[in-house]
């Protein structure tokens, strides 16, 4: 015994003899492993991917648009700040150059003012630039000298060039700040990334041509050698006005990167997901597969084969299928990354990366990480199984006395009680770095407390049947087995929870989301036609417009608004400030509001704010904050919360009246136009067009709220098209989970089946009890995978969204969805119950009950 | 250099028609409104070079250049940014034991108190370096780079020479062709010279020129020699001439005054450049007459001298800062000394 013991043979030999035997005997099962392995790392790589493409080639259109400047210092609305500040800059001590710059987001005049059509443009000092940030000047200054400021010069990037079809000396019209201007094209930008549309010109001609005189939106610092960047920093900020901020190179990737954080992180959670779930899945192959080679097992025990090395040769299989799938999903990973770029674009259509296109750059970090999780995953579905067959009784497990829990003891909840607790206990806790991790980890712990509660909820789900003792033969079989057998049960349950729990939490979300904004777009767009003029954000519609548009024929009563981004901090992006009719009284009326408004003190200007902006700047009714506007802070009183989910960083609503009072700025960018009775929408803003100031014609879009809804629900499909994606690849691998269980647990039946034919039992009848078991299963997964899915989606819906995206929403349910989900998971499961039933009927019954002795 | 910055800025095709002023001969210089600025003529400089001495008794050139570009631009454009007016200085110091120079430059346009060139008398500012006469008729210059600065005070000695015919200038055969031009010799200098981290006094002898012009120079001109001499006895020669492509004289002239203080203008037939020893740049490979013969009729007396650079490299390449190339540098001849300054010969120039 003790000289068959000797450990060096039963662990390489043994290891590869029992390895490639059960690979060998069935390989669907271990490809089936390693695809499901291969799919989650490849879901998580390619996301990764995706968003380190579209982040990378992000910050290089901001870096190539700023020039890469010491400091910047910027104007925290587009209208600008007073030019006086620009010497007051040049003479800090310490300040080496000051660039004055002018920008824009102009348009092609094409006619459609299609957000792909933008450019930002910039007003340059180029003897002054060429000293600050010589990258966006190295063109016109090596060029013909002096036609660096000829007014009519135009210097466009490769991809404005192909944006506005432009060619080298020809002429090219742009509109910006509600002025349309020809220029000709004097030469390209090579400094700028090709991927970037820039367009430069004088910065005389830019405030003349542009209505900025007087105004800059930008001050690029270089710093003297040697300087102090800190002290330096301190005597530039005591010199700004309100209007106007300081900011850095890290300040600017940081409000970069929080532009789309959320979304990104959101995509890699359930990317991570669909891992785990792949990892169930090698989870149920491997434990069923131990069920069935229990016999061997056990004889290599009684040969001499230790506890341990059995247990290390389970783990190192699922670690070979785990490098397996790894590998595939890599490769997979990759090629679907290429995919969504070339197809959806950098944000996966998510809307945050406008205008930049992505390059995929290989990552052989991001790869084996990735890599190392996938093989991780499957070494852990592998342990518990391995565990266990290393705990069994060799003497006892030879006679394949079947499952090994004694049915007679009750499977205690105990442990998955407590997990659940404890995701409870996490989905409570506030959110780490900005980011709902807790929420994630939430989820994590309620999924596996679920799954650890399954034989107990399955035992409580069947007594009742249990019971009945009227039931068909058939039928009273099926539920004797389910009963008695409560470990098989809970391995195959486990796959079909786990993936329809996901899945209906999804489900339960999106739903809830989609509804809440759809509710919320009816009540903000009360009104039959709505004008926005894109891009107008420095100059809008002028009052004398505004009269003619107000006196077209057709329209009953027009609402003008000015909306402008606010610039509140540096590290966060824009806040959108929209000046519109409001009724300080009843602003219910004018505004989506959440919970009341509070009275306004005397004296004081209200604002309310929209929800995310209360989230992301600590704000609630009652506080007071400072609005800069017209180079002044002016204190203003929140007197109440709104709901919006149009601007994840924050929006603040003002009466029009006190912005008026407090900018004189008098033009407006949007309008709600009320049609008098009978007016005909199409003609009504075909004359409205018409009395539009000719330069503002090609920027001003109008939509009727039922486009808009459509638009607007359109745009949000589109941004949950991966998350569509990814949760129907979580439903698959559920599926094929479910195919793979049944069909390993009928084929290692055929003993009984064959003993089911002696005593009597008709195949007919073995079929139907097969197909009942199925159901049975499906139907105890799919009601546990709903009821566990609907406590992860209140999570989602009250933790991980508010705490990604600072918006609530109200819980929808998609019955009709759940419905169809639970019959798909019955049918499914019944359906390849009674297709394995048939094969491992098929030998014959004596044959069957002779196999092995 | 001063014909190459008009090289460049000539190819600002004006696209308005905007009246520059035009030199007349009968115009009469008039100080000290003509320190100050002529900004209705297209060009103007400010020319200082000299000689200096440190305590420890090493010898210096330096040079501190300030120009004015008026550019046509549209007259209604109300920015302050409007690019009307163009500053440009560039500041040398030749170190014989460098062995190059050591050189810096400014570049901005006019506006925001930034960068101004005022009328009424001299007062220049681009960013951090100035140039200013003071009531008393002294010139303080401040021009600071990374590698090294010039404080200097310049007190004039002599009265300026008005150059050609009592100030009007003629450079080319065409009485348009011409500048206002002045010199004020034998400016006195005491200072100080920074150098790397060391800060050396200097005392010294310089020589300040004066133009402003709207149509300075014919179109065969493809580059220019001026030569400024102060003599060790009190006398202060100049000379120049504006060369064609083939190297020959589209036109030449200057002024000698003696040490009495007569003054003897120089037409075309009286000034001669003759090529000496040529120097090859190993940075540019343009090839300079560093050390040409000069021959000088006055009256009927005919004289030829012989030119010796200070060192050969006093090339100043300012490419990298969308600068032109040229060669200004310190010379000495038998019985005074002064500053050569040789353009054009880098080929046509791309800014």
């Amino acid at each position: 015994m003790s000289t068959l013991a000797a450990e060096p043979l039963v662990s390489t030999t043994t290891a590869r003899w029992l390895t490639a035997g059960e690979w060998r005997a069935h390989p669907g099962r271990a490809i089936i492993g390693a695809l499901a392995i291969a799919v989650g790392v490849a879901l998580g790589f390619a996301v990764h991917l995706v968003n380190r493409a579209a982040l990378d080639s992000f910050a290089s259109a901001i870096s190539t648009v700023n020039g890469a400047a010491d400091l910047q210092v910027r104007s925290v609305s587009p209208g600008g700040f007073a030019e006086a500040l620009y010497p007051r800059l040049a003479h800090v001590e310490g300040v080496a150059a000051v660039s004055p710059v002018i920008e824009l987001t102009a348009s092609g005049d094409g006619g459609q003012a299609q957000k792909r059509q933008r450019l930002t443009l910039l007003g340059l000092d180029m003897l002054r630039a060429v000293q600050v940030t010589p990258s966006l000047v190295a063109a016109p200054l090596q060029g013909v000298g002096a036609s660096a400021f000829d007014p009519d010069a135009l210097y466009l990037s490769r991809a404005a060039m192909d944006l506005l079809h432009a060619r080298i000396g020809a002429p090219v019209a742009l509109v910006a700040a509600g002025q349309r201007r020809s220029f000709i094209v004097a030469g390209v930008l090579p400094g700028a990334d090709a991927a970037d549309a820039l367009a430069m010109l004088d910065i005389a001609a830019a405030q003349w041509r542009f209505g900025q005189l007087g105004r800059l939106q930008r001050l690029d610092i270089k710093l003297a050698n040697g300087a102090d960047r800190a002290a330096v920093k301190a005597r530039i900020a005591a010199l700004l006005p309100a209007d106007a901020t300081l900011t850095s190179a890290a300040q600017e990737a940081q409000r970069s990167d929080a532009l789309s954080r959320a979304y990104r992180v959101n995509l890699e959670m359930l990317a991570m997901v669909a891992l785990l779930t792949g990892g169930f899945l090698v989870y149920s192959a491997q434990s069923l597969a131990v069920a069935r080679r229990r016999p061997q097992f056990a004889l290599l025990r009684v040969l001499g084969l230790r506890r341990s090395a059995l247990v290390a040769q389970l783990v190192i299989e699922g670690a070979l299928l785990g490098v397996a799938g790894a590998a595939l999903g890599v490769l997979m990973g990759h090629g679907l990354a290429d995919l969504a770029v070339t197809r959806l674009g950098g944000d996966l259509g998510g809307g945050y990366f406008r205008g930049a296109t992505p390059h995929l750059a290989p990552a052989p970090l991001a790869a084996l990480a990735f890599a190392a999780i996938g093989v991780i995953v499957a070494i852990g579905s592998s342990i518990v199984p391995a565990l266990a067959a290393g705990r069994a009784q060799p003497a006892v497990a030879l006679k394949n006395a079947g499952d090994m829990v004694d049915p007679r003891q009750r499977p205690l909840p105990t442990l998955g009680l407590a997990l659940i607790g404890l995701g409870g206990l996490a989905a409570l806790a506030p959110p780490l770095w900005g980011l709902p991790l807790l929420g994630y980890a939430a989820m994590a712990l309620i999924l596996a407390g679920g799954i650890a509660v399954m034989p107990a909820l399955a035992r409580a789900l069947l007594a009742p049947l249990q019971r009945l003792s009227a039931l068909p033969p058939a039928l009273d079989l099926a539920v004797r087995r389910l009963w008695g057998a409560p470990e098989q049960a809970a391995v195959a349950l486990c796959g079909i929870v786990a993936s329809t729990s996901l899945m209906v939490a999804m489900a339960v979300m999106v739903t809830s989301f989609r509804g809440s904004v759809d509710a919320w777009l009816v009540a903000v767009l009360p009104s039959d036609v709505y004008l926005h003029v894109e891009g107008a954000e420095a100059a809008g519609i002028d009052p004398a417009a505004q009269a003619r548009l107000a006196a077209t024929a057709g329209v009953a009563r027009i609402g003008f608004v000015r909306q402008m981004p606010l610039r509140l901090a540096a590290d966060k992006p824009a806040v959108m400030l929209s000046a519109q009719p409001i009724d300080t009284a009843h602003p219910r009326a004018n505004l989506p509001l959440i919970g009341r408004s509070i009275a306004v003190p005397h004296g004081e200007t209200p604002v309310w704010v929209s929800e995310p902006m209360g989230w992301l700047y600590g704000l609630k009714p009652g506080d007071h904050m400072q609005l800069p506007l017209g180079g002044a802070a002016h204190p203003v009183f929140v007197a109440g919360v709104w709901r919006d989910y149009a601007r994840q960083f924050g929006a603040i609503a003002i009466a029009d009246t006190d912005f008026a009072r407090l900018t004189g700025d008098a033009t407006k960018t949007e309008a709600a136009i009320t049609l008098a009775p009978g007016a005909d929408a199409a003609v009504t803003i075909a004359a409205l067009r018409q009395r539009l100031p000719p330069g503002l014609a090609p920027q001003t879009m109008f939509a009727e709220p039922r486009q808009m809804r459509a638009m607007a629900l359109a745009i949000f499909d589109k941004s949950f098209a991966v998350t569509y994606a990814l949760e129907a690849i979580a439903i698959v691998i559920g599926l094929i989970g479910v195919a793979t269980s049944f069909s390993a647990q009928t084929l290692a039946r055929a003993r009984e089946f064959g003993m089911l034919r002696h005593i009597g039992v008709a195949r007919r009848q073995i079929m139907a009890m097969l197909a009942a078991e199925g159901a049975g299963l499906g139907l105890v997964g799919g009601i546990a995978g709903l009821g566990l899915g609907l406590v992860m989606a209140q999570v989602l819906i009250h933790v991980v969204n508010p705490q990604s995206f600072h918006w609530t929403m109200d819980t929808m349910l998609p019955w009709r969805l759940f419905a169809a989900l639970v019959m798909a998971l019955v049918a499914a499961a019944a359906g390849t119950a009674v297709i394995s039933g048939r094969r491992a009927l098929s030998a014959g019954a004596v044959r069957a009950v002779r196999d092995d002795w | 250099m001063r014909w190459l910055l008009l090289l460049w800025l000539a190819l600002a095709t004006p696209l308005y028609a905007v009246d520059f002023a035009v030199v007349k001969p009968d115009v009469a210089i008039n100080f000290p409104r003509d320190h100050g600025a002529h900004p209705d003529f297209r060009t103007e400089w400010w020319y200082l070079t000299g000689w200096l001495k440190t305590a420890k008794g090493e010898d210096l050139g330096f040079q501190i250049t300030f120009f004015r570009t008026r550019l046509a631009t549209d007259p209604a454009n109300p920015s302050q940014f409007t690019p009307g007016q163009i500053l440009f200085a560039h500041a040398a110091i030749s170190d014989p034991a460098t062995g190059k120079l050591l050189h810096a430059q400014r570049i901005a346009r006019a506006g925001f108190g930034l960068a101004q060139a005022s009328t009424g008398d001299t007062h220049l500012v681009i960013n951090d370096w100035r140039l200013d006469r003071g009531a008393d008729g002294r010139f303080t210059a401040h021009v600071a780079a990374e590698d090294f600065a010039l404080d200097l005070v310049l007190t004039p000695k002599q009265t300026a020479i008005l150059q050609g015919d009592a100030g009007y200038s003629q450079k080319g055969p065409a009485p348009t062709e011409a500048s206002h031009y002045y010199s004020l010799p034998h400016l006195a200098v005491s200072g100080s010279v920074k150098r790397g981290d060391t800060v050396a006094k200097v005392t010294g002898t310089a020589w300040l020129d004066r133009e402003w012009s709207s149509t300075l120079l014919n179109p065969r001109a493809v580059g220019w020699d001026w030569l400024g001499l102060n003599m060790d006895d009190g006398g202060a020669l100049t000379l120049f001439r504006v060369r064609d492509a083939m190297g020959k004289d589209v036109w030449a002239g200057g002024s000698y005054r003696d040490s009495k203080g007569l003054l003897t203008p120089l037409g075309p037939g009286d000034v001669h450049f003759l090529p000496g020893r040529r120097w090859r740049s190993p940075r540019t490979g343009a090839v300079y007459p560093v050390a040409p013969q000069v021959k000088v009729r006055l009256k009927t007396r005919e004289t030829t001298f012989s030119v010796t650079p200070l060192f050969d490299d006093q090339e100043l390449d300012s490419r990298r800062g969308g600068g032109p190339v040229y060669w200004e540098g310190a010379v000495t001849v038998p019985g005074g000394r002064g500053y050569l300054e040789m353009t054009g010969y880098a080929g046509r120039l791309r800014m």
